[in-house]
């Protein structure tokens, strides 16, 4: 299989590549490590009839201690996510997590930004940086904005990214002392979670982000609000499936899905 | 519009270059344009890891890279791993340990092997496991494959 033509355009920085998208426009598509875009186009599920290859523009791939926060370049590989100190040290969630994706291969090629503005809801990151309260930082030809992740997935495989906008980098609040968990639940190695959990807890604050739960990444405010009002793991695990709404397919049927979420929630939260 | 694209790509050590359509995949690049067919096509999904490479050093799965992505890289297959006569260690820990049955994932699965043994040359068994995730072998033949990954790790 090979995908359907296209031209082919590489930038060499991110400005260059912002002046490339907004030429285009819709019919382009940015190219990063390639691992989410090409299974879709060569499968005929996206045909952009203009590549704009970012996987050179070396300033985007970068992991910094900005103080509060981890910066990191939405072109950073997730091997180089999963194995940097900074992020084993103040973001732990997020390096754990990122190991779960796809497979040693995968993590070579698979960019942050790449997932996160692929915002597949079957994805690892997304959920991941949902439950961490991390910031999308958007560029476009007139500056930059910044998104809350909780506003970023607007929809299936969509997000706040407009057409002519790139996604420059991810901001992941520093987790502290908070304990942690990571759960993929699935049932062959390497396969996409039936459900996963991504979730954080420091005293009665918690984040808990749901991965495949429905058509976007969800996070789990019932769970955190109960935490915070002193419930018991049991009884805010229980919550879990408030906010989502699952799909029903091969691997699991939504009511599944619905169970499973309570249970890997209060797992996630027991450990965490 | 052009969708043709030149691309000087250095393959197990020889510097290659080409006119090509900008929607060819690396691994068509190796086997159709190069002649380099031991690499081969499984799941043509990024599943199976049947294609995977080295560029740069580091395993990665050549059904899902576009040649161009690797224009002024250096790729390594299967091919390239023998020094004149002598199979690469890898290698021959696969066949001392029968590490292969019908032989179709074993290109890929030793390129992936030597990718995890460059990362972490001394693995448990759970380790060499989980970091062949991205290898399928149909004929089930995982047992031995990992003995010999676990044994080229052992200098045996």
């Amino acid at each position: 299989m090979f995908p359907a033509p296209f031209e082919y355009k590489r930038a060499a920085s991110a400005a260059e590549a912002i002046s490339l998208i907004t030429e285009y426009g819709d019919e382009a598509k940015f190219l990063a490590g390639g691992h989410s875009l090409l299974p879709l186009m060569k499968l005929r599920l996206a045909q952009p009839t203009v590549l704009v290859d970012i996987g050179r523009v070396g300033d985007l791939s970068y992991i910094r201690d900005a103080g509060d926060h981890i910066a990191i370049g939405a072109l950073t590989r997730h091997k180089d996510v999963e194995s940097s100190p900074v992020l084993r040290q103040h973001a732990p969630l997020l390096a754990d997590a990122t190991a779960h994706v796809g497979d040693r291969q995968v993590r070579h090629r698979g960019t942050i930004g790449g997932s996160i503005a692929h915002s597949d809801a079957a994805s690892d990151i997304p959920a991941t940086v949902l439950a961490l309260g991390a910031t999308m930082v958007i560029t476009g030809a007139n500056g930059s904005r910044e998104v809350p992740a909780s506003q970023f997935f607007t929809g299936f495989l969509e997000s706040a990214l407009l057409a002519d906008e790139m996604l420059t980098e991810i901001r992941v609040p520093k987790m502290g002392d908070a304990k942690w968990s990571f759960i993929k639940f699935n049932r062959r190695a390497q396969d996409w979670a039936i459900v996963g959990v991504a979730a954080w807890r420091r005293g009665n604050d918690c984040g808990v982000g749901l991965v495949n739960m429905g058509s976007t990444p969800i996070l789990a405010t019932s769970v955190a609000t109960a935490i915070s009002g002193g419930a018991s793991v049991a009884d805010a695990a229980a919550l879990a499936a408030s906010e989502a709404e699952p799909q029903s397919d091969n691997n699991a049927s939504a009511e599944y899905r619905s169970y499973l979420a309570t249970v890997l929630v209060r797992r996630a939260l027991e450990s965490a | 519009m052009s969708d043709q694209v030149k691309v000087s790509i250095t393959v197990n050590g020889r510097l290659t270059s080409a006119e090509i359509e900008a929607r060819t995949l690396l691994v068509q690049y190796l086997r159709d344009h190069l002649g380099l067919t031991a690499t081969n096509i499984g799941c043509d999904t990024s599943s199976c890891g049947a294609c995977t490479v080295h560029m740069n050093g580091e395993a990665v799965k050549s059904c899902t890279v576009l040649a161009v992505q690797s224009d002024g890289e250096s790729v390594t297959t299967v091919e390239g791993l023998a020094i004149g006569d002598e199979m690469h260690p890898m290698q021959q820990a696969f066949r001392a340990n029968h590490g292969l049955q019908c032989g179709y994932c074993t290109p890929g699965m030793v390129m992936a092997a030597i990718s995890l043994l460059n990362d972490n040359p001394n693995p448990t068994e759970e380790e060499v496991r989980l970091g062949l995730e991205g290898n399928l072998c149909r004929c089930t033949g995982y047992h031995n494959i990992v003995q010999s990954v676990l044994a080229c790790a052992k200098g045996e």
